[in-house]
């Protein structure tokens, strides 16, 4: 596996679980660089169940949600299960703003998460 | 707004370029939190900040690090007040698409409008609409 600088990824059995190294994912450059390493875990590294654990992340702008689309996007091309999940009320409240909580599957925390995987 | 009583007031020019927005964004907040603004308020006055500072610089500017983004900003302990402006030749807010549609979910862009319009107690565009003026209004009580 090639080495992250925005995100780390954990094994669980089959399961690959992500959590995010930065609070707040605003930066464009820094989004650029997450949605590539998120896209490697599809396309290059052939991971085929993926949760996103946002419980480090305290603030994400649009462009972030566009590059997250973008992943799930990706995932759906390879075959592959995305869940998102410890997401904290104000960060869900973004999701619902921009409806994108109809577009990804949503669990409460990481248990959650793993158990329909 | 001329009778109302501001605590704090800024007017600024940023180059549009990248993070060049960071530094006004920290002392926006810095000067809420000073102002016992509470957590829920200020994360909608960054969403906000980030959402229509990016946009002037990128889709209004060009990232032209030449061209500037004008911002006026005033604080006080109910009100927080901004108007930005760049020098692009503006958009039209009621033709960009409606990101939360159904059939637009998955599609780019329209999503910083859509977080901007439902954090802020109200939102106007200019007739060129490359000037934005957002005010909020605080809706909980005091921090701490």
């Amino acid at each position: 596996m090639s080495k992250t600088r925005r995100i780390k990824v954990n094994d669980s059995g089959q399961v690959s679980v992500v959590t995010f190294a930065d609070s707040k994912i605003i930066d464009e450059a820094e989004i650029q660089e997450l949605g590539q390493e998120l896209y490697d875990l599809v396309e290059r590294e052939d991971r085929k169940k993926i949760v996103l654990n946002f419980a480090n992340v305290e603030f994400l702008s649009s462009a972030a949600l566009g590059k997250l689309i973008g992943f799930d996007k990706r995932v759906k091309q390879h075959s592959a299960e995305l869940i998102l999940s410890n997401i904290r009320p104000e960060i869900y409240e973004v999701f619902a703003i921009t409806k994108l909580t109809k577009l990804f599957q949503i669990k409460d925390d990481e248990a959650d998460a793993l158990a329909v995987l | 707004m001329s009778e109302h009583s501001w605590s704090w007031t800024v007017n600024t020019s940023l180059p549009s370029q990248h993070g060049a927005h960071e530094p006004l964004v920290r002392e926006v907040l810095v000067q809420l939190k000073l102002l016992r603004w509470a957590d829920r308020d200020l994360f909608a006055v960054e969403m906000a900040l980030v959402e229509s500072l990016i946009n002037a610089m990128r889709h209004g500017n060009q990232l032209d690090a030449r061209k500037k983004v004008t911002v006026e900003c005033k604080a006080s302990p109910a009100r927080f007040w901004i108007k930005v402006q760049d020098e692009g030749l503006g958009f039209r807010p009621e033709r960009v698409p409606d990101c939360t549609a159904e059939e637009n979910l998955e599609s780019c862009g329209g999503r910083g409008l859509a977080l901007i319009k439902a954090y802020m107690s109200s939102v106007k565009y200019n007739e060129s609409g490359n000037s934005v003026t957002m005010e909020k209004f605080r809706t909980t009580g005091p921090a701490g």
